[in-house]
């Protein structure tokens, strides 16, 4: 039942609570505590994914976030399949299933291997090279290829039903990596009383310390102080402890992006719990506590299943009480595998050799190891590996020069532990833009000059050993809380010399041998040095055309050895060929918590108006506008958008329509100055408008284009209403302030949004009139005392009104504000006095089709951001003897003035029943082929039921002077013929808004 | 996400802001009397320097004030925020 | 989530801005100053004053007071701009112990009292709403939202409200 790699005791594990999971189909059994990967390694299973581009098999070769191999997707069911997750740092749970990828049809045979046998064929730069030529090909048949072939396990097939969460944060000290550093900054930090954040990525706080299995910290058993540690931080109110939590991200000013994973880890989730959190944390000091990272060795064939990291084995063996193998081959050119060795051999693993690329190595660790009985081949390098899918022997060799090596011998082992030392995970501080320095004592980049208002601490800037992690920890937390807290920690512990190899091993096996710099993509020494020869010289460009340390692990553990690789070739020290910019996420992260909540109704907000659910309770169907929902029509029975609109559109100009006009914005100006204001403003002219009477407000950019348009009535002298467009409010108002702000401070006026302030109510036709005048007091509905724009207070169904005459119809029309509140009251009020008279509910779509019969503009339909006034036949609104207003010196640009500007038109097709497509070009002469003479667009085209035909306005060059020229529209089917004419088509004269 | 001090109410997330480009853009007083480079220049043509810049910043959603910053567009540093009307800070005083 | 949030007791609303000498007579109509520093309140009885921005207030009252027309009328002459927003948006109220992290879902202002104190007022976003946040209690904020805004701001205070482990 036991697993056979299982070790009797030790680790963090629970031997007694035993997890069924499944790998690949094959069922198998973990414990509580283990990883995937560990459970899996505990059964013997060393390999668990193919690679990238060859598909050779591969093992796990680490034991956290910088796994490069064993990537598995873990299924719940149809929807919850997560692919490209690390195996290393799946939480087994009972019921677990996980597959493994880039494989076909099994791990264990894969037809993709065949690549491999290519390899020969597929260097660097490859597609590059190869699929360059003819253009065409390209998209038919290349890229359809590659991507088919390419792409790192399967998306699931449904939408994803988890839900995420979001969460500001604030803390004045926020420490990244819970291991010994990190631990002794959050001590220190916690010290003086202010908020401080520990965050980890793993399941347990203690990062390298719980693999400790000898040291003493402080007296006690590095266990034993973790434990203590912890609960002392955790009885802290002002300390927030995140574990499984991802720092992929470090933003300006301090902010740090953090995944938190809530139920993955668990075998059955409560329903609805969330999966996952994103932390937005404002730190006002960050501490990077985050580590190094262990090197792997540059040698052919190191891609073997059973090759992994000696500290990796080490963190198996002593956390998870999972053995790596019966027999190891420790190659090194690190201390720490020699601490690797010792743990393996007293646990009873077979230590085949330790081999040392250093010729003379010493120290207390190499001295214990020689003691153990161990044997040490110093000055020896590996040169290979022997199997198939599991490692069985491995080749060595004695280095006897620079670059070359002796006599090989073979030593057989099931596993190979290996160290090429430490590299310090600069990441998070190369995203704070931090610059990275060379160092030459421990040849590798440690954080330099900070960008933001962070330090690092222990192993990531080089701090290796507990000792130094705890003292440097805790000194960089008491700098970051600014509370002058000390602690000299009593380290009882073993440690060895921190420098290690960088590069490739020499060998004699030959042009052919594959040695890999970067698991993830495939890359090798030999494409590296490819590139070189080939010319290039930046690592920036090294790495693009190599993809070096360009795959999801983000060359954890591959950079330093390219550079290593890449500066032999060069014959260059590595400070002189730089560093890529590490960029965020650290470690992938799901599309879900970048999400978050903004999905569903939670999407964006669903503006409605006090009408809304009166239309809803009417039938109607709406439609989106900005974010508002709005009625766009009223079907009766089984009509369709056409019947309904023909109908609507019908009743307004017989009967009368009632419309919710309540979205559009509104703007109260107001102040001794609001008249100056609103002349430097708007195009028109403002002051001899007087109170009680309203003005179509047309408002230019600077640059003269058309930006809003509205009606703006004066409340009183120092007091305007202006209304806009509905997806223009915001924009208008911004504009406004802006002006007003920063151009014309000393003017004495205030802008007030009032858009949600006011129901408004459009009621339109020849009986609206009629209608109305049972419901106001103290108004005069009288054409005389109100006539057509014109605007009163008093009021309505016992609710005060701002009463509107204005029409956007053509029709004798109203338009009805009262507060909000009382809405939909006054709309049921006046749709009752309506009943005898035939008052129609009409939407924004037959709003459309009567303002276009009358030829009156949408803003960003009939305008695109480069219609002057005139263009679109608004000069008569110009009020021409203001010395300024916004865009007046841009329209006197000659360009403005150009007689083939597009100008707004009607266009009349010559079969009544086409209909134009909005946006159909519009050309001269018909039978053109392309590439045509376009003279201008078709911006609106409906059927007009009170014409009875077809009707369009259009942005025609020259429109206005083609007045009863034929044109053509272009379209698939062929020309369709149409007569330019005014855009106003019915009631021209415009006697209908009298009633 | 950039935490940038609005001169009325102090440090706040950029969430709360909108950009209002370059800073210190005066509208002429009367544009009538500016030549077509002239106006040319006013409209259109902006410093985008590499370096410290002058621009501005709304808090819309806040106090709802256009004001000043001079920022480091190479590293998103602001050196200092200022009110509108004030004169770009010198930065050999003691505002650098 | 029934006790987190509830519909803040309907008032009055008014938006104010002006000149000194107008602030001054309004000040006389309150009964009370307007506060001069940023994003701080003021109250008196039923009526409050929130600062919103430097000549800027929100004037919450109690419906039919009258406290409109009485301000209108001191200010007079005197440069100002009194708009009535009473409809405009409508008040929430979030509290309980949990009211800070709920709204810090969506709210990236940093919410602790010794940042945000009581009386503290400001416009700020909670998610994709803009909102006027007011502390009126060590557990208990007043929101302000448009109120087209509101069923989303409900709907998504509703869904903070499910706070995981470790809050
Ligand atoms: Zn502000």
């Amino acid at each position: 039942m036991s697993a056979p790699f299982r070790t009797d005791a030790g680790g963090q594990i629970d031997r007694r609570k035993s997890l069924t999971f499944t790998f690949d189909g094959r069922t198998f059994q973990g414990v509580e505590g283990d990883t995937l990967a560990s459970a899996l390694l505990a059964n013997g299973v060393h390999l668990m994914g193919r690679s990238f581009k060859y598909h050779r098999p591969r093992g796990v070769l680490g034991a956290g976030s910088e796994e490069p191999n064993a990537l598995v997707s873990v299924r719940r069911d149809k929807a919850r399949v997560t692919p490209n997750l690390r195996a290393t740092q799946v939480e087994l749970y009972d019921g677990l299933v996980a597959q493994s990828q880039n494989r076909w049809p099994s791990l264990n045979f894969d037809m993709g291997a065949v690549t491999s046998l290519l390899s020969p064929f597929i260097p660097a730069g490859f597609y590059y090279k190869t699929f360059m030529w003819p253009r065409k090909a390209w998209d038919h048949l290349y890229e359809p290829a590659i991507r088919a072939a390419a792409g790192l396990g399967d998306a699931p097939t449904e939408a994803d039903p988890d839900r995420y969460l979001n969460r500001f944060a604030h803390c004045e000290v926020l420490v990244i990596g819970a291991g010994p550093a990190g631990l002794a900054a959050a001590l220190a930090a916690s010290k003086s009383g202010q908020r401080v954040m520990l965050v980890d990525e793993q399941a347990q706080f203690g990062g390298s310390l719980l693999a400790v299995t000898d040291a003493l910290i402080d007296g006690k058993p590095a266990q034993v102080w973790l434990d203590e540690t912890l609960a002392t931080l955790a009885a802290n109110p002002k300390v927030t402890m995140i574990c499984r939590a991802n720092a992929f991200g470090y933003f300006a000013h301090n902010m740090i992006g953090i995944t938190e994973r809530l139920s993955e880890h668990q075998a059955h989730p409560d329903a609805g719990a969330p999966r996952e959190r994103l932390w937005q944390v404002r730190a006002r000091e960050v501490v990077l506590a985050t580590g190094a990272i262990e090197r792997p060795l540059v040698f052919p064939d190191n891609d073997r299943p059973g090759v992994l990291l000696a500290d990796a084995a080490r963190i198996y063996l002593n956390r998870y009480g999972v053995k790596p193998g019966k027999r190891v081959v420790v190659a090194t050119g690190h201390d720490e595998a020699y601490r690797a060795a010792l743990d393996m051999h007293r646990a009873g693993v077979e230590i085949a050799a330790i081999v040392d690329a250093r010729p003379y190595p010493r120290g207390p660790l190499v001295e214990a190891a020689k003691a153990a009985g161990l044997t040490v081949r110093e000055g020896y390098a590996i040169t290979g590996t022997i199997g198939e899918l599991r490692v069985n022997g491995a080749y060595i060799a004695p280095i006897i020069a620079a670059g070359q090596v002796g006599q090989t011998e073979t030593l057989s082992c099931d596993g190979v532990l290996m160290s090429g030392g430490f590299t310090p995970s600069v990441h998070l501080f190369s995203q704070s833009r931090g610059k990275v320095v060379w160092d030459e004592t421990l040849e590798t980049y440690l954080p330099g000059q900070s960008a933001e208002a962070e330090r690092s601490a222990g192993a990531c800037r080089g701090r290796f050993g507990l000792a130094q992690a705890l003292a440097d920890g805790f000194a960089a937390g008491a700098d970051a809380a600014r509370h002058p807290v000390t602690h000299s920690f009593a380290v009882e512990a073993v440690e060895g010399d921190p420098k290690g190899v960088v590069g490739a091993l020499p060998h004699n096996r030959g042009q052919g041998a594959k040695a890999f710099i970067d698991w993830q993509n495939d890359v090798t020494t030999k494409d590296l040095k490819l590139a070189v020869r080939e010319g290039f010289q930046s690592i920036e460009h090294i790495k693009r055309y190599t993809t070096t340390g360009m795959a999801t692990d983000q060359g954890k553990t591959s950079n330093l050895n390219a550079l290593g690789v890449i500066s032999d070739a060069l014959h260059r020290p590595i400070p002189q060929i730089g560093l890529t910019t590490f960029r965020m996420p650290y470690t992938p992260v799901t599309f879900g918590v970048l999400a978050g909540m903004a999905r569903g109704d939670l999407f964006d907000p669903i503006r409605t108006t006090p009408i809304h659910d009166w239309a809803v309770e009417q039938g109607a169907v709406f439609e989106d506008v900005s974010l508002w929902k709005r009625a766009r029509f009223f079907p009766q029975g089984r009509e369709d958008m056409e019947a309904a609109v023909r109908r609507e559109c019908l009743s307004v100009r017989k009967d009368c329509g009632i419309f919710d006009a309540s979205t559009l914005g509104k703007i109260e100006v107001v102040g001794p100055d609001a008249a100056e204001f609103m002349n430097r403003m708007y195009i028109n002219a403002w002051t001899k408008l007087g109170v009680g009477k309203c003005r179509y407000g047309i408002l230019c950019r600077e640059d003269g284009f058309v930006t809003d348009d509205g009606v703006v009535g004066r409340i009183a002298h120092d007091r305007f209403h202006v209304t806009t467009t509905t997806g223009g409010a915001a924009r208008v108002l911004g504009m406004m302030e802006d002006y007003l702000q920063t151009e014309w401070p000393e003017l004495n006026v205030w802008l007030t949004s009032t858009t949600e302030q006011w129901a408004v109510i459009a009621l339109q036709g020849p009986k609206a009139r009629t209608i109305l005048e049972g419901l106001v007091e103290g108004i005069d509905l009288s054409p005389e005392a109100l006539s057509h724009m014109s605007l009163t207070e008093g009021k309505i169904c016992g609710v005060p009104t701002r009463l509107f005459r204005v029409s956007f119809s053509g029709e004798l029309g109203f338009e009805i504000n009262v507060p909000a509140e009382h809405g939909r009251k006054v709309w049921e009020a006046i749709w009752a006095a309506g009943q005898p008279h035939g008052l129609t509910p009409y939407g924004t779509e037959t709003m459309h089709v009567l303002r276009a019969e009358k030829g009156f503009i949408i803003i960003g339909q009939e305008t695109d951001g480069t219609a002057t006034p005139d263009d679109v036949g608004l000069t008569w609104a110009v009020g021409k003897a203001k010395p300024d207003y916004v865009g007046k010196r841009s329209l006197a640009r000659p360009a403005m003035a150009d007689p083939a500007r597009k100008q707004l038109v009607g266009l009349l097709t010559q079969d009544p029943a086409v209909v134009l497509d909005e946006g159909a070009q519009i050309i001269v002469t018909r039978g053109q082929k392309p590439p045509m003479k376009l003279m201008g667009h078709v911006t609106s085209s409906y059927h007009s039921a009170v014409m009875g035909r077809s009707i369009a306005l259009a942005m025609v060059s020259g429109g206005r002077a083609r007045r009863g020229e034929t044109l053509h529209v272009p379209m698939p089917e062929g020309d369709i013929a149409v007569t330019v004419t005014s855009p106003v088509f019915y009631d021209p004269e415009g006697a209908r808004v009298n009633g | 996400m950039l935490l940038i001090t609005c001169p009325h109410c102090g440090p706040r997330p950029e969430l709360e802001f909108v950009h209002g480009g370059e800073a210190h853009i005066a509208r002429p007083a009367q544009p009538e009397a500016l030549n077509a480079e002239e106006w040319t220049e006013y409209l259109y043509m902006r410093a985008n320097p590499k370096g410290l810049h002058a621009e501005r910043w709304r808090h819309l959603h806040g106090c709802a004030r256009f004001f000043n910053a001079l920022r480091d567009t190479t590293t998103d540093q602001f050196v200092v925020t200022y009110k509108t009307g004030e004169a770009r800070p010198d930065l050999k005083g003691p505002a650098a | 989530m029934a006790d987190l949030m509830t519909n803040a007791p309907s008032m009055a609303r008014h938006v104010l801005r002006g000149r000194l000498e107008a602030l001054l007579a309004a000040e006389g109509a309150l009964g009370f100053a307007l506060p001069r520093e940023a994003c701080r309140s003021a109250s008196l009885n039923d009526a409050h004053a929130l600062w919103l921005g430097p000549d800027e207030w929100l004037i919450l009252s109690a419906p039919e007071a009258g406290l409109g027309d009485r301000l209108e009328g001191a200010m007079g002459a005197h440069p100002h701009s009194l708009v009535e927003v009473t409809d405009r948006q409508v008040g929430l109220v979030v509290s309980g112990i949990e009211a800070e992290a709920v709204l810090s879902v969506g709210c990236p202002l940093d919410l602790d009292q010794a940042a945000f104190p009581i009386g503290m007022c400001t416009r700020t976003v909670l998610s994709k709403a803009e909102i006027v946040l007011w502390r009126t209690g060590p557990e208990t904020f007043h929101l302000e939202v448009w109120r087209s805004f509101a069923a989303y701001l409900r709907a998504f205070l509703t869904a903070s409200a499910v706070v995981p482990v470790a809050d």
